[in-house]
């Protein structure tokens, strides 16, 4: 397997490194988390035009870059460092892969180029309350009347769900249960009978939505009753850009709090110069790098087709969520009192490993799944 | 001249194993033709043994011995650390005297180097070196020694001047082990195994032509060994698998195998043995238990993120680039991944981890994981020392004060002694 960055990958990190940097300063982030949106649908949209982000991973025939999960690994890795307010992942990973991985040749066609030049939003609804992370637990209905579906029910904790223009939506046959009778299905974001809140959430850089479907008017994306494999490939994928957009927010807190620990003096010398904070800090790159390691490898294994990806996958989540949040704990304790005030940055990002140590199901959900694939 | 080029080296060298490679010589006989034609170690000097090639060369050669399974100069153990140091250090009656029977495996090596009382801070060595009557006389203790009740020679790091600072009051000297003043005692280990000794150093004796560099260089000269040491901990295991071919030397290349591996035979116990997990698991019946399979998951986890990071450390060393934090933590990963492994092994286990021997699970290796690991994060470098290093040397935090440096050693504070 081919498991190192190529020079033209390691440039396009760099530079995708200082734009962001430039674009999305903490003030900057600071900013957008306190508007409904999350973010600016303008400058996204230019931000957008000008890297091509959300067209990386779509194939050429549909408007994209054809890259790889190993270029839109690293563009997540940068977007967790930099906690770029932006609605990527809704867009271009959960909606991306769902449609990628379920819709005919004609709905990729209709579809894809809109995202890749970053004029539609998009989002995948799947989880309900009570919230499970698996397909299994859908209840919302699908109802055919002649050629059209109508959505009855709810969904939650639905990634940028309040603004998405294209909502991909997990529902079943009534009558069905666990993997059977599962459909996927595109909802406009301003269709008749749909109903959007914007839940009031933890991670003001995570905005999370609560949608009431009352005979929402739907279209069928791919086969109908035949959604369980293509969704759960949808989450695998998921798992994998989570756990590289992690890896980013991790080694950002690791580096932040070490620069503080250089520059922070106490008993007249540089509380780094303590081995205490020297041994935590040597853990803390054990675990940032050991799910760096987990994260790259993932996506590698993606691109390469690897038979295990589903276990793979876990095991980077798992990592990543671990790491994570250990990270951000030391991070906010290394800083000491000025770590707990709402003016020091350190919050913004722990908020981050917090919500991505839940989203998609936290490491023990990742540990029984991968166990699951090796009961045998 | 013309030019060496991967072809040329190839055809040399394939023409050379073609003419005067024979399975059925004796081990000696074959390494002594190694050592005269030097294609043992290419890499080496012209006028020792060597061919001068480079290094980007030198693989080359492997591959052709390889290729045909020929057999190699000796190069486990300590022997090889002994060559290295000499090549670098040594006078031209220690390279005459010493390297072409370390690379026919004719003499065997150990390296006295870590005292009872300097563990971790080996340059805080007290056994004294004193020159009397035109011969060094030894007195000291040594231990964690590997090998030392079949080596010939040691490499000796010892003090010679009490009056300077620390680290430039050591010499070091090459020592013959079979002599009256050196007593090896095998030293015990919690898990049963005894495969380190002790020496005891009463008036031994070095002949002045046996100090390495000056005296006082002994720091420096030790630094050259140990950076070997840890360059070359991977090279051990794919040379111990030895070869299953018929044949004189390969069956006396077995029986040199056999004897080197004999003191490493708990290794991969005290690695934790990861590999069981998931056959255990399923054995006992654990494999259903949520909580049990939280903690095996954990430790795959962990255990996989390991493997590949050392991975990732070696791509990216083949494409040339600089080392990253990456290559840097292995060794204190695979304390927290033995540990972990014991840690799971006793929850499947259950009341049979109160057992060792024959009426243990696995006939005793499972009991062996649970008294051999806590070795791992000690030997060779303890976790603590390496989280000093990581951070030292890759996060660039300041270093830790050293108070024993500066004054003579003499007046150093050791061990309480009550």
């Amino acid at each position: 397997m081919k498991f190192s960055f190529s020079g033209e990958q390691e440039e396009f990190r760099t530079s995708l490194r200082r734009f962001l940097g430039e674009r999305s300063p903490t003030k900057e982030v600071r900013r957008l988390m306190e508007t409904d949106a999350g973010f600016e649908p303008a400058a996204w949209r230019k931000l957008n035009t000008e890297l091509g982000l959300t067209a990386v991973r779509i194939p050429e025939a549909y408007g994209g870059q054809g890259f790889g999960f190993g270029e839109l690994g690293i563009v997540l890795e940068e977007m967790g460092r930099a906690l770029l307010c932006a609605p990527f992942f809704s867009t271009a990973v959960l909606a991306t892969s769902a449609i990628l991985n379920a819709g005919t040749e004609d709905q990729k066609q209709a579809l894809l180029p809109g995202i890749a030049a970053g004029d539609t939003i998009a989002t995948l609804a799947w989880v309900e309350d009570p919230a499970h992370w698996d397909a299994a637990a859908t209840r919302m209905t699908a109802t055919q009347t002649g050629s059209t579906w109508k959505l009855d029910g709810h969904k939650s904790y639905v990634l940028d769900g309040h603004t998405a223009d294209l909502i991909v939506v997990l529902a079943r046959a009534a009558g069905t249960s666990g993997e059977a009778g599962l459909s996927l299905f595109t909802v406009k974001g301003d269709a008749q009978g749909l109903e959007r809140r914007n839940l009031k959430v933890m991670d003001p850089t995570r905005k999370l939505a609560r949608l009431d479907f009352k005979g929402v008017e739907a279209t069928l994306l791919g086969e109908a009753g035949a959604a369980a494999a293509p969704f759960a490939r949808t989450l695998v994928e998921a798992a994998v850009c989570l756990s590289n957009e992690m890896a980013g927010v991790s080694e950002r807190l690791r580096e932040d709090a070490l620069a503080y620990a250089q520059m922070r003096m106490q008993f007249g010398r540089p509380i780094a110069s303590f081995q205490s904070m020297k041994h935590k800090h040597a853990d803390m790159l054990v675990d940032v790098e050991l799910a760096k390691s987990a994260a790259y490898y993932a996506a590698a294994a993606l691109d390469e087709g690897d038979e295990d990806i589903a276990a793979v996958a876990s095991i980077a989540k798992a990592a990543a969520s671990e790491a994570a949040l250990q990270t951000a704990v030391h991070a906010i304790q290394i800083h000491g009192g000025i770590g707990f005030t709402w003016d020091n940055d350190t919050h913004l990002w722990f908020k981050r490993a917090k919500s991505s140590e839940v989203l998609l199901g936290d490491a023990h959900y990742h540990r029984e799944q991968m166990m699951q694939h090796w009961a045998d | 001249m013309s030019e060496l080029t991967e072809d040329s080296v190839r055809a040399e060298v394939r023409a050379w194993l073609e003419a005067n490679w024979n399975p059925e010589l004796g081990l000696v006989e074959w390494r002594n033709k190694l050592a005269d034609s030097g294609w043992g170690v290419p890499g080496w000097p012209k006028e020792w043994y060597g061919r001068d090639l480079p290094a980007g060369l030198v693989p080359v050669v492997d591959e052709e011995f390889a290729r045909i399974g020929a057999i190699g100069v000796a190069k486990a153990g300590i022997r090889t650390l002994a060559a290295a140091t000499i090549l670098a250090h040594g006078t031209d009656l220690h390279k005459e005297k010493y390297l072409r029977r370390i690379l026919t495996g004719e003499d065997t090596w150990c390296q006295l180097f870590s005292e009872p009382g300097s563990g971790s801070d080996v340059a805080g060595a007290v056994t004294r070196a004193e020159m009397k009557g035109n011969k060094w006389i030894v007195n000291g203790q040594k231990v964690w020694t590997t090998s030392a009740h079949h080596a010939h020679w040691g490499l000796l790091l010892a003090r010679t001047d009490w009056d300077q600072t620390k680290h430039k009051g050591l010499s070091y000297f090459i020592i013959d082990m079979h002599q009256p003043g050196v007593n090896v005692q095998p030293l015990k280990q919690m898990n049963g195994h005894a495969s380190f000794n002790q020496v005891f150093l009463t008036d031994a004796v070095v002949e002045p032509e046996f100090l390495v560099a000056n005296v006082g260089d002994g720091w420096a000269v030790t630094t050259t060994t140990l950076m070997h040491e840890r360059r070359g901990a991977d090279g051990l295991r794919s040379w111990a698998m030895g070869s299953d071919r018929k044949g004189r030397a390969y069956d006396e290349e077995r029986a040199e195998i056999a004897t080197t591996m004999e003191p490493y035979k708990w290794y991969p116990q005290r690695a934790g043995r990861v590999d069981l997990i998931l056959e255990r698991a399923k054995e006992t019946g654990h494999f259903e238990d949520p909580v049990v399979r939280q903690e095996i998951a954990r430790l795959l986890v962990m255990s996989k993120a390991a493997e590949w990071t050392a991975r990732r450390a070696r791509a990216a060393a083949q494409q040339g680039k600089p080392q990253g934090p990456e290559g840097s933590l292995g060794k204190l990963v695979s304390s927290h991944v033995a540990r972990a492994a014991a840690r799971v092994h006793t929850q499947l286990s259950g009341a049979d981890a109160l057992l060792s021997g024959s009426d243990s699970p696995m006939n005793g290796v499972i009991a062996e994981i649970l008294v051999s690991v806590p070795a791992t994060s000690i030997a060779g470098g303890t976790d603590e020392i390496q989280r000093n290093i990581i951070s030292e040397r890759v996060l660039k935090m300041p270093k830790e004060p050293s108070i024993d440096t500066t004054k003579p050693f003499r007046d150093v504070p050791r061990n309480m002694v009550r």
